[in-house]
């Protein structure tokens, strides 16, 4: 009935959208300052964690474990990612993997994916990933995930239940124009939105019990994947340039005098804007 | 010769989306459709006057799986008529399929293009508007889902005319058995009567300044016809849907035009706004960062000034 279950949270270390990103070099990659977790993955490592906790959490056997692929600050990511209540954490650490598109990203996790069922010793029964992430927002990741793993794949949920015997999930996903219920046998792959739940803050218990949850670190070779298919090389699309965009000046500030709304009519007008 | 294989939306009539799509693909060289279901009428005639070479179209009834039988049908069509790049219009669903079927081409997929020329290059905004990248499929195929808005279209549009010729039809028999998801209900968002933010050309926003009350944001939406959109605060607040929310982690809009009602212009807030046109603010700080992007800032009551701005356009109308 309640058999535990393996889910498999892709996070990544990204630069703060407070801050200014830069894009610089040849090929043009983003600078990777101090970083954060992906403000959007909070909400996939939430759902996990509601999934598990629902069904007795870890003394229940449940197992989330976080996953990266990144330079060696993405180490912070997995952090608060345990902080807030991963069992376990797998980092992918390869200079080779610089510069990969969601084509090369997507090809390294499915294998991280893969490798981490067997050290686990189980299957993995869900993937959840964010929607997209701060910095490349693509939103690809997850579909070219899903499709390299085989799995039942629910992009853009706003909301997510399993049934009893974990057999399937249940989801709505968010299109323009309507909301779609669907379901799906597990294992399965879901995209949540940040309309799916609200994330927590960790307690302070559960800072100090991050330092004792065990961090697996893997090449690309440890996955069987050769320089050649990672990283700016093993990528299907190459970035040619990238430019600032023009700061948006400021044009003319008036203060409503009592006819503010007027003067506002009359420049949308002279703008042909009506 | 490059061939375009353009995916369409609908199986009865053009949406704007799909003749963005068309326009961009009839400026590259031959054009193919992918149509999701039985065609009509009407839209072969439209696929017709925009010289499509050839329409692809599943052979049975279209099933209640989510992307993967558009993923395949997709995969049928761009393999049947070797295309060089595929074109989706972006939005949540056609990026999974453009996901999907990126692994199953080998291709380069590019998402929110704004621009693409000759030589397949794509033009996209980055890091929330605040940086413009051009990029390319590295060999093979692009796959690329196009920003709504992004292509002008001619104006007036043409009259239909003589179609140049019937567009060939193509059925394909899929075997997809992937595993996928069900869909099993839908409810339709409730009917605002205005256009979705990801498609307006005119975008009237509030945040926290609007004290919960969007009711002077729709009087002036009305007379423009505009969308409604949110900041963060105003959804969080629960003043108003979450599918109005625009900014960082919500929508990205590029809209001819964006009125933004009592919100601050603080760094993510702007993300929302970077790509516009035009930018109007509406603000009682005259200190709010968003007089420093706002090609026009009124600093006063959002209360008092957009009724008198709706009124005045109302009158200028009648």
């Amino acid at each position: 009935m309640n058999r535990p279950l393996t889910i498999v949270v892709p996070v990544k270390h990204v630069p703060d959208a407070a801050q200014e990103r830069v894009l610089a070099g040849d090929p043009p990659r983003l600078q990777r300052g101090t970083g954060i977790l992906c403000e959007l993955d909070e909400y996939a490592l939430e759902a996990a964690l509601q999934l598990v906790e629902a069904r007795g959490g870890t003394a229940a056997g449940h197992r989330v474990l976080a996953l990266t692929m990144g330079p060696a600050p993405a180490a912070d990511a997995l952090k608060r990612a345990l902080q807030l209540g991963a069992d376990a954490a797998v980092h992918v650490l390869d200079d080779a993997l610089a510069g990969s598109d969601a084509w090369a990203t997507a090809l390294v996790l499915a294998a991280a994916v893969r490798r981490t069922a067997e050290e686990e010793g189980r299957p993995v029964d869900l993937v959840l990933t964010g929607m997209a992430s701060t910095d490349g927002e693509t939103s690809l990741v997850p579909g070219q995930l899903a499709e390299r793993l085989g799995l039942a794949h629910v992009g853009f949920a706003t909301a997510l239940s399993l049934d009893d015997d974990a057999a399937a999930l249940t989801a709505v996903h968010a299109t323009a124009t309507e909301s779609l219920r669907v379901e799906a046998p597990l294992p399965a792959l879901v995209a949540v939105t940040d309309r799916s739940s609200t994330p927590r803050y960790p307690s302070f218990k559960a800072i100090l019990a991050a330092k004792k949850k065990p961090v697996r670190t893997w090449s690309a070779a440890d996955l069987g994947l050769g320089p050649e298919q990672v990283g700016t090389v093993g990528s299907r699309t190459e970035v040619l340039g990238a430019e600032a965009r023009p700061p948006r000046t400021a044009g003319r500030v008036i203060h409503d005098d009592g006819e503010g709304g007027i003067r506002l009519a009359e420049f949308l007008l002279a703008e042909r804007l009506v | 010769m490059t061939t375009t294989l353009v995916v369409l939306g609908g199986t009865q009539r053009l949406r704007r989306a799909d003749r963005e799509l068309l326009v961009l693909a009839g400026g590259l060289g031959g054009t193919h459709a992918v149509v999701p279901g039985a065609p009509g009428q009407e839209l072969l005639d439209a696929l017709a006057a925009h010289g499509t070479a050839a329409v692809h179209v599943p052979a049975g009834e279209p099933d209640d799986r989510l992307t993967t039988p558009l993923t395949a049908l997709t995969e049928a069509a761009a393999r049947a008529c070797a295309a060089d790049a595929v074109l989706l219009s972006a939005t949540p669903e056609a990026t999974d399929v453009a996901a999907r079927l990126g692994v199953r081409l080998e291709a380069g997929v590019v998402t929110d293009v704004v621009a693409l020329d000759a030589q397949l290059t794509a033009t996209k905004q980055v890091l929330a508007g605040g940086w413009t990248t051009r990029c390319r499929a590295r060999g093979g195929v692009l796959v690329a889902t196009v920003r709504p808005h992004a292509v002008e279209l001619p104006d007036p549009a043409p009259p239909a005319g003589e179609p140049a010729g019937r567009p060939a039809l193509r059925r394909h028999e899929l075997t997809d058995g992937a595993p996928a998801a069900r869909i099993v209900g839908r409810d339709p968002l409730p009917p605002t009567g205005r256009p979705s933010p990801a498609e307006a050309r005119v975008v009237v926003a509030g945040g926290r300044g609007t004290g919960g009350d969007f009711g002077p944001l729709e009087e002036l939406a009305d007379v423009l016809g505009a969308a409604i959109g949110a900041s963060r605060a105003a959804v969080d607040a629960g003043w108003i849907g979450p599918e109005a929310q625009i900014g960082q982690t919500g929508l990205t809009v590029s809209p001819q035009l964006y009125v933004s009602c009592g919100i601050s212009g603080a760094l993510q807030q702007r993300a929302g706004m970077q790509t516009a046109k035009v930018v109007v603010a509406v603000n009682k700080d005259p200190q709010a960062p968003v007089f420093e992007i706002a090609d026009l800032g009124v600093v006063g009551d959002l209360r008092t000034v957009l009724p008198q701005a709706a009124a005045h356009l109302r009158r200028l109308r009648s």
